[in-house]
């Protein structure tokens, strides 16, 4: 009875901001309003940043978005409801297949695929979520993991739909006209990106401090007492999967952009399980987590490379670096502090802080 | 007809090897309740020492066992110092653990021998054998797999059974403090545990590599298959290790025979989804219900 309630508003908690505006201050100390702000501030200083860069330092940050929408999607699932996925590269895959097809077989505007990117696989998430509400760590993580396995092969296996090996290509979309002639496609896809990562940020942070977080992290800490207290807990499970999902599938249309072709080698395993382990190198369930997740993503294996040629080793080890470098990581980090990068960080700031008062 | 025999005679040659996979998570999981995702790793791992034995002209049984060695001392050592720290902890904390260990391995495994696809010697024939002029798909080499495993099983028979050494681990991984109080070492049971469950991984990656060649991610595969097996046979029960690897070598041998080898991957998902949405306990578990 009283969950149905709560399902039929899920966000009920933004919307008495506009009530009670007692001057700026009071404002800014609304969650959505603050996010909005601050987003809109990193968008801008972000068109500002990308005019003084080079178009292949620009295409090299305009990886690290998909990664991060993806990684958002896989924290909150894995930090912030309990349950793990080693299956996150396969929705990525769905994704950006689904972007790619329409752009083949429709003339859909950009956001309309995007979007459709990110509702075809929150539908398929949601299915995986049925499955994955009746299973626990291990036995989920093994299913997940056989779906990052199986799921590229569908690809090869269907041919004339889905492009083979070689897979299809994507075309970059042309900036509109009122940027000026000087943007060109990479800088242009990286605005868009940034656009995506600001929503969907500001969308996640806000779906964490309402009651749909709050029913998450409660199922995560005590399934039993949260069933006792009238929550769904498959229910809250299917949910959070089908929305995490969702933010894989949008960072997998998004990734199909930047590549310029999707193809079954760029979404096997290793890229599912690479998302994990960028996931709690940063700090797992943390959106900050996030971005230093998938900043380690995009250029750990190029430092890696970078690394291993200045001190000449051979092709087998930098192809390697990045991987066994991850992998030490993730039994480190779990071993020691399961906080990563984040944790860190936070420690810093907190040590900091006190530095600051105890003089005064 | 010969399609379906011959499809039958190779899913149980292959599930026998899924079998052996299965018996190093049930092994484990059943002592430590973690499920050993580096298994592939290591079995892969093994292979390649035995590899590089064999290229040194050491013999190929020689280097079987050396494999097995290398194995046992891995899965031996990974318990002690990796996972002894973080099997106490969340669930999650352990699969996290696995799978680092599990890339960290294979990384290495692809810095010392490289990425290449390489050849992997099985000593007996792979040509299929000839009954009254029909060739079946079985070789002598799938004979070998099958003496292999039914020698295995029947020693850990004899161990868990009639020794007491067996009796202390079945002791320390079902009720590990009571276990404690009669005198019992459980770690050092756990370590054993640990050290035999990845032998056995040792020898599937030995019977694996002749047909799916040697490369560091070639057993993440099988892993899975060997995984599907567990879930099949209830995680817990060695026999019922070999039946589900049975089953599932069975399934996935007619799948890839009849609808294409390129879904055997995408069936072996489907059999996981469908086995744990009907049976989460498995087919053949001892457990009565999964923990919650």
């Amino acid at each position: 009875m009283e969950e149905s309630m709560v399902e039929a508003k899920p966000e009920p908690k933004q919307l008495p901001a506009a009530q009670q505006p007692q001057g700026p201050r009071r404002l800014f100390g609304q969650p959505l309003v603050r996010n909005v702000i601050v987003g809109v501030v990193a968008l801008v200083l972000f068109y500002l940043l990308i005019g003084h860069l080079s178009q292949y330092r620009i295409y090299q940050l305009s990886q690290v978005g998909p990664y991060l929408i993806a990684l958002v999607g896989l924290s909150v699932l894995t930090g912030q409801n309990g349950q793990i996925s080693l299956g996150h590269g396969a929705l990525m895959a769905i994704g950006a297949w689904t972007l790619t097809l329409m752009q083949l077989h429709t003339k859909s505007p950009l956001w309309l695929m995007l979007i459709a990117s990110a509702l075809v696989t929150m539908v398929f998430g949601a299915l995986l979520g049925l499955v994955a509400a009746r299973l626990r760590g291990p036995y989920l993580a093994g299913a997940t993991l056989a779906l990052a396995l199986g799921l590229p092969d569908i690809t090869t296996r269907y041919q004339s739909v889905f492009g083979g090996y070689q897979g299809l290509e994507v075309s970059q979309p042309n900036a509109p006209s009122f940027l000026g002639a000087a943007a060109t496609p990479t800088e242009w896809l990286a605005i868009i990106e940034m656009i995506c990562v600001v929503v969907v940020m500001i969308l996640f942070a806000n779906l964490l401090r309402s009651r749909v977080g709050r029913k998450f992290r409660a199922v995560r800490d005590d399934e039993i007492a949260t069933q006792v207290s009238g929550i769904s807990v498959p229910r809250t499970q299917v949910l959070a999967f089908a929305l995490s999902a969702a933010a894989a599938g949008l960072g997998g249309g998004l990734f199909a952009l930047v590549s310029g072709n999707v193809s079954p080698g760029g979404y096997t395993v290793v890229l599912s399980i690479s998302l994990l382990a960028a996931m709690v190198i940063g700090g797992t369930g943390t959106l900050a987590g996030a971005v230093w997740g998938a900043l380690i993503m995009v250029y750990v294996p190029g430092w890696a490379t970078t690394l291993s040629q200045k001190l000449s080793l051979n092709q087998s080890v930098s192809a390697n670096l990045a991987l066994a470098i991850y992998g030490f990581l993730l039994v480190a980090i779990i071993m020691v502090a399961p906080v990563g990068v984040q944790g860190i960080v936070r420690l810093v700031i907190f040590k900091i802080r006190n530095l600051r008062k105890e003089p005064g | 007809m010969r399609n379906f025999w011959n499809f039958l005679l190779i899913g149980v040659s292959n599930g026998l090897v899924y079998s052996l996979v299965a018996l190093g998570i049930v092994l484990i999981y059943r002592s430590t309740r973690v499920i050993n995702f580096a298994l592939a790793a290591m079995a892969m791992f093994s292979t390649f020492i035995a590899a590089s034995l064999i290229d040194r002209n050491v013999p190929y049984f020689v280097a079987f066992v050396a494999a097995m060695v290398f194995g046992f001392l891995l899965g031996a050592a990974t318990e002690r110092f990796v996972m002894r720290p973080v099997e106490s902890k969340s669930p999650l904390n352990a699969v996290i653990v696995a799978i680092g260990l599990l890339i960290f391995l294979e990384a290495m495994a692809g810095v010392i021998w490289g990425a290449k696809l390489r050849n992997f010697p099985s000593h007996f024939s792979l040509i299929g054998l000839k009954i009254g002029g029909a060739r079946l798909a079985i070789s002598n080499f799938d004979l070998f797999i099958v003496t292999v495993v039914v020698v295995l099983l029947l020693a850990l028979l004899v161990l868990f059974r009639y020794t007491k050494l067996g009796l202390m681990m079945r002791a320390s991984a079902f009720a590990p403090e009571v276990a404690r109080l009669l005198g019992v070492r459980v770690g050092r049971m756990l370590t054993l545990g640990w050290g035999l469950a990845c032998a056995a991984g040792a020898v599937a990656g030995l019977l694996a590599a002749p047909k799916v060649f040697l490369f560091p991610n070639n057993m993440d595969g099988v892993l899975i298959f060997g995984f599907t097996a567990a879930i099949i046979g209830g995680l817990d029960s060695p026999v019922g290790a070999l039946v589900g690897g049975l089953l599932t070598g069975v399934a996935l041998s007619f799948i890839g025979g009849y609808l294409g080898s390129d879904l055997e991957n995408v069936g072996a998902f489907v059999i996981l989804v469908v086995v744990l949405m009907a049976r989460p306990e498995g087919i053949f578990s001892s457990m009565s219900a999964r923990r919650v």
